[in-house]
């Protein structure tokens, strides 16, 4: 875009108007009246972003088939993963749990991961995927509510609770998570909703100029 | 301070809130879309206010039950109690969980307190079109937007110890009616804080100055 003359950027939290200035590898820049960060110049950030949220999704799956943990009590082992736990929660009638543990564990990472995927995948191999609005605003929404990392830190809780009273067995999802928690904030990091944007908009920009 | 600063809507152009791009509108009387992503566009989010008003009086209406009924049951042969939220990290302090005690004091009580508070003060604030601090306003308001996820962990944690223990005679866990209350709370104030349009605190202190 460098036939473009100076874009134009509204801080999203106070709204001040500034020219858009071009950034090193790695640098951000920030609004000049409220300090938000306005964006950033990732490094690589499609292919990266790609490569983290591919490994996430297969480390997601093996989370979830596997348990996080057993006990054992009298010789009886009895193993939970996260699907376990959420209907566990509904036969208990704790419903309204259920579904909070559900959308927030299950199904908003699985959201975010497969539209990260279904959007750089193709942009990657020079493609513009089709109906990316819709799942760049589904990204957007979504990215609130996926609390991978706070389910994380619930496990290593229960995890010390536990040893109290019983014998705990680590299993293999615990792992699991506490690698996904990782990948998922490089995930994080290194999306640039930006660097997006200006790949799918690439000649259907109408910008306002100054 | 930026005294020189407009702001993108003094100036009647659009910042769109999924794609960023900012756009001048196409018509006046007709209700604008993103040029670029097609995003309904507004100045500033709409009913802000109201609606985060809306879902703040219902996280402190259920921030009672919240507290002060049962979070967890935990009984074994030899025991049994309920728990509170303050009394199961009261519990855990004085049986040396210290640690333990002081992550789930923090995302249990510290930042549900520390939400409901500073959204209050922002809203207040902005509906008295203050101009004091605008700033560290807008800091606290992302501290706020940041930090409110970390209250989920006492729902996972009651979740993960209910589904496991449920070993008949041995030993029950079981979640109580605060647990819902709570998990209510944490959604609510998640909802608000969205609601709320950060953009509004920086408004007052706008047209004072194009006013100079």
């Amino acid at each position: 875009m460098a036939d473009q003359p100076e874009k134009l950027i509204a801080c999203h939290d106070c709204d001040l108007l500034q020219r858009e200035v071009p950034l090193n590898k790695g640098c951000m820049a920030r609004c000049s009246r409220c300090g938000a960060v306005l964006y950033r110049n990732a490094t690589d950030s499609i292919d990266r972003t790609l490569a983290y949220a591919l490994s996430a999704a297969v480390l997601f799956v093996v989370a979830n088939s596997f348990p996080i943990f057993a006990i054992e009590t009298q010789g009886d082992q009895s193993a939970i993963n996260l699907y376990g736990a959420v209907l566990a929660m509904w036969d208990q009638e704790m419903k309204p749990i259920s579904v909070v543990v559900f959308l927030t564990a299950i199904v908003a990472p699985t959201i975010e991961l497969l539209s990260m995927i279904y959007l750089l995948l193709p942009l990657k191999l020079g493609k513009i995927p089709a109906g990316y609005t819709l799942f760049m605003r589904t990204l957007q929404y979504v990215e609130p509510w996926g609390m991978v990392e706070v389910f994380m830190l619930g496990i290593l809780v229960s995890l010390v609770k536990l040893t109290n009273n019983f014998r705990v067995v680590p299993g293999v999802a615990l792992w699991s998570f506490g690698a996904l928690t990782l990948l998922l904030a490089a995930t994080a990091a290194s999306f640039s909703a930006r660097d997006v944007w200006a790949r799918l908009g690439q000649g259907i920009d109408r910008e306002v100029e100054p | 301070m930026n005294r020189k600063g407009l702001s993108a809507a003094r100036l009647g152009l659009y910042s769109c809130h999924v794609c960023n791009l900012v756009s001048r509108p196409r018509s006046m009387s007709k209700q604008s879309s993103c040029p670029r992503c097609g995003t309904e566009l507004h100045f500033r989010r709409p009913s802000s206010i109201a609606r985060c008003w809306a879902f703040l009086i219902a996280a402190y209406i259920l921030y009672i039950p919240a507290n002060v009924l049962v979070m967890m049951e935990t009984g074994s042969l030899i025991s049994y109690r309920k728990d509170t939220i303050m009394s199961g990290v009261i519990h855990l302090w004085n049986n040396d969980n210290k640690m333990i005690a002081a992550i789930v004091f923090i995302a249990s009580i510290t930042i549900p307190i520390l939400k409901l508070i500073s959204l209050t003060f922002l809203l207040l604030s902005v509906q008295r079109r203050s101009r004091w601090r605008p700033r560290q306003r807008t800091a606290l308001y992302r501290v706020v937007e940041g930090v409110g996820r970390w209250s989920m962990l006492d729902i996972y944690v009651v979740t993960l110890l209910a589904a496991l223990v449920q070993l008949g005679n041995m030993a029950v866990v079981k979640a109580g009616p605060a647990a819902i209350a709570f998990g209510a709370v944490v959604v609510l104030t998640m909802f608000a804080s969205m609601e709320f349009d950060p953009r509004l605190i920086w408004d007052p202190i706008q047209d004072e100055e194009s006013h100079d």
